[in-house]
């Protein structure tokens, strides 16, 4: 074991932590799910652990990043808590926003996560804006745009890599390509090569293995340290699976990817598993230390759902409450009542 | 001290003011710098603050107003330059799931401070894409405020208004009134949104114009004067929020209506306007509310076409006159 595995036993620790969190919050999300006990529907994290943990990592609090529908992993990478997640999931009014997002708009402003966004790609001018913003403010913070392979097809990325790569904005283009576009195997909606996409621009870009913590981590922390010195943007594509279908209902999958696909990723390349024999082999921690993590954030996962399921909805009066800024109802202001009342 | 200048100069006074008050106003568009856009509504900005805060951009509507919903978001007040009305379809992705729903989406976390400023009218000899007026569309939507300046003074106040307001605000110039010339104070002035503004007093109809149908409605009420008819005229200046209380008001003095909007008649503002009047004021009318829009078809290019899609004032009288007279006969 080296020096510096030794130094830095606790962010490894932490990275494993993290990644472990991602992982019960969506395996509890999944039972709420299949127990008709959450309203609507949930994207899946499961697999892409390592992707949303190794860049969040190297964030801090103040530091932007835009999710995608698929957005739990990068909420609780960024920050959040389970008992304020899950009761936005079920749609309480002490979830992260008053249950008035649910799983696909959950933000958590604290921590700098601007948001999940339903609209595939929508969040990419987000980002880059708020990359805008703290270039203008001098902040010398750095914003990342997480999205999948599905969402290089918008036309939105490329205006907005352009305007990013001409102004020179500190934001990562982080895209997590899990191999599959909805339903849709990304060979079939994807022509030539995504970084040479943004190559095109004149963004330097990376590709690393996304099931990999520590390659992602120590990517992302070079890119970031650059970032805040002025340089940017960057683009990397992450190369990621993901285990579940393309949402919770996506049960039978066929017709469009293998069993045997699924069970070799899970198998083989699983981001916790391998991170996980690999703390071991380097001493950092023990098998038994790893099972008690997880037992505990198990614990912490089943108290924070019950918290969940027992907690108040929303009164009916905020239904037309946060409208606008500054306006308490929605309703009466609009039909020019200046007090919003 | 009032003095005379154009809509133009008002629009840009109330930039640069804001901008002067508040580092965080930043404005962007295509050829908005140097260029000053090509109705030469921004020139001198960028001399004045840089092409920091004056940012020219690619063609490419969605790119920027996404990059200025973000920017919102995480502190600055953009001002979102979008040449023509018509190009508001291009961004519409951002300006109605993005910035419309950020704040409520977020229970109230997340602001997004920004202006689309652009314009409406038709008339210009422009033809199809780029003559429409579309403020009915984000009026539409929950979470934007729409603002409809008929006047150089209105031009001034409702854009800085616009400009401090926390929430997005959408704000339509008719591009015909660029030139036209108003009192527009020295001394700074905000004007309040969902005030609506009466220009003339009267007993017999009430006339509800918006924007470029503002002095429409205006010319039409002195056509009504030759005929001995008085009528009101009623700029409600946002249409969100609406000076309801101000449009039920009048009606229920003089108990008829027409409602003069530049955006298509065909489940448009004039439709909303007249819904609202017959369920609230219903029982003091003593007529059929009559909407008049732009004609329900795409903008012709031949002026000999485009002259009969926008109301005139002669046709505002005209239909005045008729439910003022009772002479309104509905098809059986």
């Amino acid at each position: 074991m080296t020096k510096s595995v030794r130094k830095n036993t606790e962010q490894y620790l932490h990275l494993y932590k993290q990644m472990v969190r991602i992982r019960t919050f969506e395996e509890n999300a999944n039972q709420l799910y299949l127990n008709a006990k959450m309203p609507g529907l949930t994207h899946m994290y499961i697999g892409q652990e390592a992707v949303a943990v190794g860049i969040c990592e190297a964030l801090d609090s103040t530091d932007r990043i835009t999710s995608t529908h698929r957005g739990h992993g990068h909420c609780l990478a960024k920050g959040a808590e389970f008992k304020q997640m899950f009761c936005e999931l079920l749609g309480k009014a002490e979830g992260y926003c008053r249950g008035k997002g649910g799983s696909m708009h959950i933000a958590d402003q604290d921590n700098g996560n601007l948001g999940a966004n339903a609209i595939v790609g929508g969040s990419m001018g987000i980002a880059t804006g708020a990359a805008l913003s703290a270039k203008l403010l001098g902040t010398k913070t750095v914003a990342v745009c997480f999205f999948g392979d599905g969402a290089t097809a918008q036309g939105l990325w490329y205006e907005v890599m352009n305007m990013a790569a001409l102004w020179q904005l500190p934001v990562i283009y982080a895209c997590e390509n899990n191999g599959y576009s909805e339903y849709t195997p990304t060979s079939e909606i994807a022509a030539g090569s995504l970084k040479a996409r943004a190559e095109a621009f004149g963004i330097e870009s990376h590709k690393v293995d996304g099931q990999d913590v520590l390659a992602v981590h120590a990517l992302t922390q070079g890119l970031v340290n650059r970032l805040r010195n002025g340089e940017g943007p960057f683009f990397i594509e992450l190369e990621t699976y993901r285990y579940h279908g393309h949402h919770v209902g996506d049960i039978n999958r066929s017709y469009y990817r293998t069993k045997d696909e699924e069970t070799a990723w899970q198998k083989d390349r699983d981001p916790i598993t391998n991170f996980g024999r690999w703390l071991e082999e380097q001493d950092i921690a023990s098998s038994e230390e790893l099972s008690e993590i997880i037992s505990g954030i198990h614990a912490e996962a089943e108290e924070a759902v019950q918290y969940a399921i027992d907690a108040p909805y929303p009164n009916h009066d905020e239904v037309d409450t946060h409208v606008f800024a500054g306006v308490k109802h929605a309703l009466p202001y609009i039909s020019g009542d200046s007090n919003g009342s | 001290m009032d003095r005379e200048i154009t809509h133009s100069q008002a629009v840009n006074e109330a930039i640069a003011e804001e901008m002067r008050r508040d580092s965080t106003v930043i404005l962007l568009g295509e050829d908005v710098a140097e260029a000053g856009t090509p109705f030469k509504v921004l020139s001198g900005l960028v001399e004045e603050f840089g092409t920091e805060r004056v940012i020219d951009t690619p063609i490419a509507e969605p790119g920027f107003m996404g990059i200025a919903v973000g920017a919102a978001m995480t502190g600055m007040r953009p001002i979102v330059d979008i040449m023509f009305g018509d190009f508001l379809f291009l961004i519409m992705d951002q300006l109605c799931n993005q910035a419309a729903k950020t704040h409520y989406m977020s229970g109230g976390k997340l602001n997004v401070p920004l202006v689309v400023r652009t314009n409406l009218g038709a008339t210009r000899r422009s033809a199809a894409q780029h003559s429409q007026s579309l403020h009915a569309l984000v009026a539409h939507i929950p979470g934007l405020k729409v603002a409809l300046p008929a006047t150089p003074y209105e031009a001034k106040g409702l854009l800085k208004t616009a400009i401090r307001d926390d929430n997005p605000v959408v704000i339509f110039e008719d591009k015909l009134s660029y030139q036209m010339k108003g009192n527009v104070p020295e001394e700074e002035y905000l004007i309040e949104f969902g005030q609506a503004n009466l220009l003339r007093e009267g007993n017999d109809v009430t006339l509800i114009g918006t924007s470029s149908m503002v002095q429409t409605c205006v010319a039409a009420s002195d056509l009504l004067a030759e005929e001995g008819m008085s009528a009101e005229v009623m700029d409600p200046r946002t249409i969100v929020p609406l000076d309801e209380r101000a449009i039920l008001e009048s009606v229920r003095k003089t108990s008829r209506a027409v409602v003069v909007d530049e955006g298509h008649q065909n489940y448009g503002i004039t439709a909303e306007i007249a819904a609202r009047i017959s369920e609230k004021a219903f029982y003091h009318l003593d007529a059929p509310i009559i909407r008049l829009g732009a004609m329900d078809v795409p903008v012709p290019f031949s002026p000999a076409l485009e002259d009969l899609t926008v109301p005139t004032p002669e046709l505002v009288a005209e239909k005045a006159l008729s439910i003022c007279r009772g002479e309104l006969v509905h098809d059986a």
